[in-house]
């Protein structure tokens, strides 16, 4: 069964900006599903559509085969939504926030306390339920919003840059989080982030959106496959000052003890090790320069220059 | 969502209003019970007592059912203004907006929270002026009543009030240049009968001088709605016609998604 269906969704703001150009999209109950593109390509607003938050021009939703329009109360209930910025209020209590989510959902008052008892335990703030939300740090609030999000036991989950601004600790142990309700609860997931690394980790599928249309939809996987090209970089043993003579392969020295080398899809790593081998060049470590999803993303939605500017931006913050 | 979720819901709305203004409870209780004070010292004792009787009654007697009104309606306009504003204004209503908690649930519940700081400062206001009268209350059924329906009126004033403010100045706009004139106005220090005829005739159309008097008449047994030509039955008619309006238009505005969804 299809967790999310969504045909010719359209959605256009005042003054006729066309947000959403009739996309469609179709994720599997279970699946940990990628939702990428730059900003402004219309990623919040899909995700705005789905948990009502944004009213739609055209088209139809479907949350686990459910119409939101005709079965807007029971859909709403196997939804769970972390959103992009923080959205509780900062004088109420840490576990008042979470139980008083769960009684939106329905849910009597023992019942919102014991599930809201469970995913604060889980998600390391048990400890900070009786402080006002606005004394945590900016990581713990995102606990909370996640802890709030899946307050229900929702059967979907969305996430729209969920781990934005967090240090990477944090951002790590969200991802073994978010891994462990996908695997165990079979909870199913959809994530929009920035950082390309997260995706290319934690999805199974993924699609995505540039401009107001869909333009790639498949799995992580085949995405992947396609790539034509990596650049590795190389921290060598000894400096040296001359590149490597191997026309077959594109080396760059980043400074005397630093080799990059690009490596086209169908070439053997091994030939560039026998080349420095056969130089004397000695390899301590080496690791992808970019992240390999990047590099694939940027070749997608880099045609706008303007676009390709805003995404040196996004993924300077990245670094 | 089935009738009990849906009374979980409602219920969970109204424990996180209350639970909010007790948090501020000097602010939100205490501060109105101060100002009624003074109002009872400088211009009920001082003041009054220079008056003399108003339609029969000390002019403290006159004055207290007016007070208690005044507090109900500010205090449940602007508690249900000063929630939902900030709720919209932090985004915290996307909580509420991704559930699947119906909107007349949302809007019940906020008008109840807002009804329950109308009725604890009415509480409140009384107790403060028992020091200073010696209030016997004639029809304590229709006096609970009257306080009970005009809080609901003034909390769906407050929130329809706060789906169209945008701004901090938006929220104030109401309160002070038509809630408070037509409050001063609407019969609390005064009676009617002692306005000229065309200011008389104006008053009429004050819906806030009908809720003052039926708590007069309530409380004191006697008010201006004989001289306005009304009986009680119609006024308490009038309040619940306009508490049905504006909740039709409040459930309206808010299934639009005025003022909440893009």
């Amino acid at each position: 069964m299809e967790a999310l269906t969504i045909k010719n969704l359209k959605k256009t703001y005042e003054g006729n900006h066309e947000a959403l150009k009739g996309i469609d999209l179709n994720v599997e109950e279970g699946d940990f599903f990628a939702l990428l593109g730059p900003n402004g390509a219309g990623k919040t607003t899909t995700i705005g559509i789905i948990s009502s938050l944004v009213n739609k021009t055209s088209g139809q939703v479907k949350i686990l085969g459910i119409d939101i329009d005709q079965g807007h109360s029971l859909a709403k209930k196997q939804l769970g939504v972390v959103g992009q910025e923080i959205n509780f209020h900062q004088f109420e209590k840490v576990g008042q926030i979470i139980r008083n989510q769960a009684g939106y959902h329905g849910l009597s008052y023992l019942q919102a306390k014991q599930n809201a008892e469970f995913f604060m335990k889980r998600l390391d703030i048990w400890d900070r339920r009786n402080d006002q939300a606005r004394t945590l740090s900016g990581g713990m609030k995102r606990r909370v919003m996640v802890a709030k999000a899946l307050v229900n036991r929702p059967k979907l989950l969305i996430l729209d840059e969920p781990t934005a601004g967090v240090d990477i600790e944090l951002r790590r142990s969200l991802w073994d989080f978010l891994q462990e309700i996908n695997n165990e609860l079979g909870t199913t997931i959809i994530l929009t982030t920035h950082y390309l690394e997260e995706a290319e980790r934690l999805c199974r599928n993924i699609a995505i959106i540039d401009r107001g249309e869909i333009v790639e939809n498949t799995s992580m996987k085949d995405l992947l496959a396609r790539l034509e090209k990596e650049t590795f970089s190389m921290d060598l043993d000894k400096p040296i000052n001359t590149i490597p003579s191997n026309g077959d392969f594109d080396f760059k020295l980043k400074d005397s003890r630093t080799l990059s080398v690009t490596v086209k899809k169908g070439q053997q790593l091994n030939e560039v090790f026998k080349t420095l081998s056969n130089e004397g060049i000695e390899v301590l470590s080496m690791r992808n320069e970019t992240g390999r999803l990047e590099e694939l993303f940027l070749s997608l939605v880099e045609s706008d220059p303007d676009k390709s500017l805003l995404l040196d931006v996004k993924l300077g913050e990245m670094e | 969502m089935s009738a009990t979720e849906t009374l979980n819901a409602f219920l969970t709305i109204i424990r996180k209003e209350v639970i909010r203004f007790t948090r501020i409870w000097l602010q939100t209780l205490v501060s109105p019970a101060i100002m009624i004070a003074l109002y009872f010292v400088t211009i009920g004792v001082i003041i009054g007592s220079r008056i003399g009787e108003m339609g029969g009654f000390t002019f403290l007697e006159w004055m207290v059912p007016g007070m208690v009104m005044m507090s109900v309606i500010n205090n449940a306009y602007s508690n249900v203004l000063s929630s939902f504003f900030s709720v919209k204004f932090q985004k915290s209503i996307e909580e509420l907006l991704v559930t699947p908690v119906p909107n007349y649930i949302i809007l019940g519940g906020w008008i109840f929270g807002g009804m329950a700081r109308g009725i604890m400062v009415s509480v409140l206001v009384i107790i403060v002026s028992l020091p200073f009268v010696n209030l016997s209350v004639q029809n304590w059924p229709l006096a609970i009543l009257v306080i009970f329906l005009t809080s609901m009126l003034f909390s769906i004033g407050g929130f329809i009030n706060a789906l169209f403010a945008e701004s901090f100045d938006d929220v104030s706009i109401v309160p002070t240049f038509i809630l408070t004139p037509l409050s001063y106005l609407g019969g609390i220090f005064y009676s009617i009968d002692l306005l000229p005829e065309f200011w008389r005739t104006v008053s009429l159309g004050n819906p806030i001088l009908y809720m003052v008097n039926a708590l007069r008449q309530a409380v004191l047994g006697s008010s201006d709605l004989a001289t306005m030509g009304m009986t009680i039955q119609f006024a308490l008619f009038m309040i619940v016609l306009f508490i049905v309006i504006l909740f039709f238009l409040a459930l309206w505005l808010l299934n639009r998604g005025k003022g909440i969804r893009a």
